[in-house]
């Protein structure tokens, strides 16, 4: 089991260079750096940039050396602790990211929670009532989770919020308590404001999970155990939830890995959608204005997220289910 | 079998709907199957519109999408009324603009006296059907000659006044193809790597398992985000879609390469495959020739079910300003219209092409769903 652990953090080591390497190029690729598009944004102001002062911006902000220097020196700075410094904000990078990469997992833990809450139940139903209307009723709202992009579902329900009670969804605070310090009162806010976002971000995986529990535990209502169990006279509730759910439960819990980077992704958008506080809206306007340190970070700090997240629903899996040890998934 | 039926009737004759069975080929047996399934049916048929909507696109469209004109912007859309005077006469009412003294917005009021009738296969702008016949028919249309008042808007415009429908149509070519493209370009991906990582294993296995692992735990939309931000600003319409569908494949190739590395290492042993190599097939005709088609169909259905995360990944993308831009048209990029609450609170017109993304994703989801039941010999 340790050897397993081991492999596996192993392999996250492994990812979390990959995704350095990738947020990296990334930040690399657009032709032209900070610089160039400053220039282009203060000649748009009005203002010129004398090609002295853009000289002693690119040494200042190291973009002339060639790009394994650029490489080697954010490399070191981040095992400093340090991501650097904004060029757009004119900040640290960390002070600028802040609390909203805490909010982002915020919202992705609840909906990573929401999708556990809602799909189990439903799951077991489905299965247990195979072809009722219920399951009918859940495998067609599945369906639909699967197709409407969450950013779709976001810009819907906010035109229904909007239209139908006029009140604005968005946002993860109301607006007196937006800037205020953190307090029980702002906490509150906060768990108030969480359900909408979360249910918008957990539907898709809601409605895979609920596929993928209703077909497993199909598969096990059909053995023999199952017979057995009932025909020993056990109730029906303990029938199914002590063996077929765990069992079921197994390949239900393998696919957290995969939930994971996908709610976190859709999070990028919605965030945008919604309006919340999150590093999503942040990310999009780094990347627009070429704000390489503040982009390369946030691209940075979610894959690693993901990853640390990926690798404990890995070992919580290896600790629920004996059989899958060392199994070469 | 035949030994069988020559030393007399058996107890169980097989009846003549079972002997149809033991003599179909593969493709029948799935197509049989496949039948069975309804929703599967009806949702193959509605991807088979669409895609007769992205060949004829142009036919459909009956005003050229690109025209605009700032004294129709934001007409809501226009209801067809079927009947005059009891005969069927297709028309529309014409709309009167005029600006709200209060808000300085345009309204738009139905004149009931001015009736626009809606002509079948009538004259419209150029364009070359299939990209080949140089033709100016449309579908419906209206008398040619008119002032702006008189033309229809079935789905409403948009701010600058372009026709949403003949847009949705240019948009729809747009929107589907990408996906096609990009579904193949993560096929040959899929079908190399998980080829070779399937039938060679070993080191090559291990490695190329790795790297799907790796790319799936990394969370996608911040890496197209930033590769689709380094696309040159600067770059035609043309590149920026083979770009857009480079970087979506790239990312999408590794669930297919998983099922189809699955099928190689279950037919790996399989007696038919030891035999033709032992016989001294090559090995590009044992993969060929011997496994691939019995594998072809689960390939297939696998294909179509990646095509639904292909048009949603563009549409998001282009719905960010980070994909397709304008004056290119996808579903996407008429989206972005509606980013905005106030806007669409207005105008919920502008949310209707939602509707073609959701109505083709689920027809995919559900078509593919059939076809992996159909393609699955021990199904039940």
């Amino acid at each position: 089991m340790l050897a397993d652990i081991g492999r596996r953090a192993l392999l996250a080591v492994f990812t979390v260079w990959a995704i350095y390497m990738l947020a990296f190029a990334i930040i690399q690729l657009p032709p032209g750096d900070y610089v160039s598009s400053y220039i282009a944004q203060m000649a748009s102001m009005g203002s010129v940039v004398t090609d002295e002062e853009a000289q002693n911006l690119r040494i200042q902000y190291g973009l002339g050396q060639p790009i394994y220097v650029q490489y080697w020196k954010w490399m070191k700075q981040i095992a400093e602790g340090n991501f650097g410094f904004s060029m757009e904000w004119r900040r640290p990078v960390t002070e600028v990211i802040g609390e909203r990469l805490w909010l982002t997992v915020v919202v992705a833990v609840s909906a990573l929670l929401l999708t556990w809450v809602l799909a189990l139940p439903i799951g077991i139903y489905s299965a247990v009532r195979q072809y009722s209307i219920g399951d009918y009723a859940a495998t067609f709202v599945g369906f639909l989770g699967l197709a409407v992009p969450n950013f779709l579902l976001a810009l819907v329900l906010l035109y229904l919020g909007f239209t139908l009670f006029n009140a604005h969804i968005g946002g993860l605070f109301s607006p007196e308590l937006q800037d205020a310090p953190w307090s029980l009162a702002r906490v509150w806010d906060l768990l108030k404001h969480l359900p909408i976002p979360a249910l918008i971000l957990g539907l898709a995986g809601t409605a895979q999970q609920i596929r993928i529990m209703r077909a497993n535990l199909l598969d096990e209502l059909r053995k023999p155990y199952v017979v057995t169990a009932r025909s020993k006279g056990l109730t029906e509730a303990r029938v199914i939830l002590k063996y077929p759910v765990r069992l079921a439960l197994n390949p239900f819990a393998s696919t957290i890995g995969y939930t994971l980077p996908y709610i976190v992704s859709g999070s990028i958008i919605v965030s945008l959608v919604l309006g919340l506080p999150t590093v999503g809206p942040l990310l999009l306007k780094a990347l627009i204005s070429q704000d390489m340190f503040l982009a390369g970070t946030i691209v940075l700090l979610l894959g690693i997220m993901t990853v640390i997240g990926t690798l404990i629903s890995d070992i919580v899996l290896v600790w629920i289910d004996p059989r899958i040890r060392l199994e070469d998934t | 079998m035949a030994v069988a039926a020559d030393a007399g009737p058996l107890p169980s004759a097989p009846t003549a709907d079972k002997q149809r069975i033991f003599v179909a080929s593969q493709w029948q047996l799935m197509w049989w199957r496949f039948r069975k399934h309804r929703v599967a049916v009806a949702s193959a048929i509605v991807v088979g519109g669409f895609y007769l909507a992205v060949l004829g696109a142009d036919f459909l469209a009956y005003s050229d999408p690109n025209a605009s004109e700032a004294q129709r912007g934001l007409m809501p859309p226009q209801a067809i009324h079927w009947f005059d005077d009891g005969r069927f006469r297709p028309h529309v009412y014409g709309l009167k603009g005029a600006r709200d003294p209060k808000t300085f917005k345009r309204v738009y009021q139905a004149d009931p006296g001015q009736k626009i009738p809606i002509r079948f296969f009538a004259q419209g702008f150029e364009y070359r059907f299939l990209g080949l016949i140089p033709m100016s028919r449309h579908l419906i249309g209206v008398d040619p000659g008119r002032d702006a008042s008189g033309t229809i808007f079935l789905l409403g415009t948009d701010v600058q006044g372009r026709d949403l429908w003949s847009r949705l149509m240019f948009g729809t070519r747009i929107s589907l193809t990408i996906g096609l493209l990009g579904v193949t370009m993560s096929l040959v991906l899929g079908v190399v790597l998980g080829g070779f990582s399937g039938f060679y294993g070993g080191v090559a296995d291990t490695v190329i398992q790795r790297i799907i692992e790796i790319l799936r735990s990394i969370p996608t939309i911040p890496l197209w985000m930033g590769l689709a931000a380094a696309l040159p600003r600067d770059w035609t319409i043309l590149q920026v879609y083979f770009a857009i569908t480079v970087i979506i494949s790239l990312l999408g190739w590794t669930e297919l390469a998983r099922v189809i590395r699955g099928r190689f290492l279950a037919l790996r042993e399989e007696d038919f495959v030891v035999s033709a190599r032992l016989v001294g097939c090559t090995q590009m005709r044992t993969i060929f020739v011997h496994m691939v088609p019995s594998f072809m169909s689960h390939i297939i259905a696998a294909t179509t079910l990646a095509l639904p995360a292909m048009i949603i990944s563009e549409t998001a993308l282009s719905f960010l300003g980070l994909g397709l831009r304008p004056p290119a048209i996808s579903w996407g990029v008429l989206l972005q219209q509606a980013q905005n609450v106030q806007t669409v609170a207005i105008s919920p017109w502008l949310m209707l092409p939602a509707v073609p993304v959701i109505v083709v994703v689920m027809a995919f989801n559900f078509l593919g769903d059939g076809l992996r039941d159909a393609a699955d010999p021990y199904g039940r």
